[in-house]
């Protein structure tokens, strides 16, 4: 019998769109379309092949007849930037449940571009639009950034340790001839480059660009007929959940309830302890957010963020190589980035990352959605178990 | 006046805006568990009970955490820094608001110094914001 857990159920194509980056040329539906058809042609599949299908905001059936796919299973989860990461878990369960056979994530967005995207507008009758967005409180960088001065006074920390993320996330950048942005920077540096929202400058923000990537999932066991078999990569462990649509609702501003729930529930799940993990992927959208993970995931006790960035324990040759390809603070960042977090934890397990980290053997991956609204936590492993 | 975006009040939360327009800042208490509670909800978000009431807050606040916003969104007509901040009113809630009467530079600003409420206008609405309490007492 398959298990939606314990390496049953695997991924078998993961890419990203071909380019990354500026791309006026792709709409959103091309960029899924693309990706898809990279991600299928990695696995040695052709969507004739699929099943069932998921994206987020894109409609999946869109995208499924886009590519002439007749799907039995579709899931539409939309928890922002860390839907995929729900996606992979969802996946796995209906896989593991014979719902599915093969099934198609895609993701596509034209951050920068804004090629066929629906223009934002802001329902002044939501809870955000009555609460938070008349306040100003509405761009990511005025609105997902606002516990953090509570968070670093709590701890006696200080926008240093903001500006120590992102050094060290460039560090990996150097080496990624993808990463948007690849030119060293130092603690001095990232406090001195504009200010976007006190504390956050410029170097502390993620880039925004336009780009996709798709990932394909079937059961462990089918996967050993595919050409790919010796790429494919296995879900031990998974988790979700979520708290506020309004920031000023999280159930505490200095620690994230939803991260400590999904990723207790990933490591139980996946039957490992944080000791056996060899690389991390922490969804940066601003750089206070690998901070709240490292101490709610359980990586580090609490205030030890801080000096566990500055110690260059997520640098190469640390004990956590976080954020490989250079993270969304200078890799890229369509606006969801949880995608690119997933597919760089794919590449460091089949060992074809630009900054190869030696002997990844566990990647334990965790994404937030909509500003402290959701999260979702992967355990992916090389080994079947 | 102030430029931005005008909330629109639901049924659900149209006492909390009439409140505002009487320059009150109203909040839901829980009769059975005596906490109260923001945004506003047909049950209580501690113990789901139903038997709720609206009251109306000391308006006495803290700063809980803040920004100073360089980049103000275009429909605020304004190249100011905002600095939007999270308030802690004196019965528990959280709420989102805007700073006024301090300089925008963080060495005016200190977390959990005293805050207290004042109502400005946008559009049809009031909206309620936070100053030191000095402002008040002017």
């Amino acid at each position: 019998m398959t298990s939606m857990h314990g390496g049953d159920v695997a991924i078998v194509g993961a890419s990203e769109s071909t380019r990354l980056g500026t791309i006026p040329d792709m709409s959103v539906l091309e960029l899924h379309v693309e990706s898809a058809l990279n991600a299928l042609a990695d696995a040695g599949l052709t969507p004739a092949d699929v099943d069932g299908i998921a994206n987020d905001v894109m409609p999946a059936y869109e995208v499924a007849d886009m590519l002439g796919i007749r799907p039995r299973w579709l899931d539409g989860t939309s928890v922002g930037g860390c839907s995929f990461m729900l996606h992979v878990r969802h996946a796995a369960s209906a896989i593991a449940s014979g719902a599915a056979n093969v099934v198609l994530i895609t993701h596509g967005e034209s951050g920068r571009s804004r090629v066929g995207t629906k223009p934002y507008v802001g329902d002044p009758s939501s809870l955000a639009g009555q609460f938070e967005h008349p306040y100003g409180a509405l761009a990511p960088y005025s609105s997902f950034t606002l516990p953090v001065m509570g968070f670093l006074e709590s701890r006696g920390m200080s926008r240093r340790d903001l500006a120590e993320v992102a050094s060290a996330q460039r560090s990996w950048a150097e080496r990624n001839p993808r990463a948007l942005r690849q030119t060293p920077i130092t603690v001095d540096e990232v406090l001195d480059a504009p200010p976007v929202a006190y504390p956050f400058t410029r170097d502390m923000c993620c880039v925004v660009t336009d780009g996709g990537g798709a990932l394909v999932m079937m059961s462990a066991e089918r996967a050993k007929d595919l050409p790919s078999a010796n790429r494919a990569i296995y879900l031990l462990g998974s988790g979700e959940s979520s708290e506020s649509a309004i920031i000023s609702q999280m159930d505490d501003l200095d620690s994230f309830g939803a991260f400590r729930r999904s990723s207790d529930e990933a490591f139980r799940t996946a039957g490992i302890e944080r000791a056996d993990v060899d690389h991390a992927m922490f969804y940066d959208a601003f750089a206070h957010l690998p901070l709240y993970m490292l101490e709610d995931t359980g990586f580090v006790g609490r205030g030890e963020s801080g000096a566990f960035i500055r110690e260059g324990h997520t640098r190469a040759g640390g004990s956590l190589p976080m954020n490989t390809n250079g993270g969304g603070l200078s890799y890229t960042h369509t606006g969801k980035y949880g995608m690119f977090a997933i597919q760089e934890a794919v590449r460091q397990l089949r060992g074809e990352a630009a900054a190869q980290v030696p002997d990844v053997e566990i990647s334990f991956v965790q994404g937030v959605g909509m500003m402290f609204g959701a999260a979702g936590s992967l355990v992916l492993s090389n080994k079947e178990n | 006046m102030t430029a931005g975006p005008v909330p629109l009040p639901t049924p659900q939360t149209a006492p909390f805006w009439d409140g505002t327009r009487n320059s009150e800042l109203r909040v839901q208490r829980c009769r059975a568990c005596s906490r109260h509670f923001f945004y506003p909800r047909p049950i209580c978000r501690y113990c789901q009970s139903s038997d709720l009431e609206w009251v109306t807050t000391s308006g006495r606040a803290t700063l809980a955490s803040y920004i100073i916003n360089y980049r103000p969104l275009p429909f605020f007509e304004t190249k100011e820094p905002q600095v939007i901040a999270l308030v802690d009113l004196e019965e528990g809630p959280r709420m989102v608001c805007t700073l006024i009467g301090v300089e925008p530079r963080p060495e005016a600003i200190s977390i959990g110094m005293a805050l207290y409420v004042s109502f400005e206008e946008r559009g049809d609405q009031m909206l309620p914001v936070f100053g030191p309490v000095e402002v008040r007492n002017k």
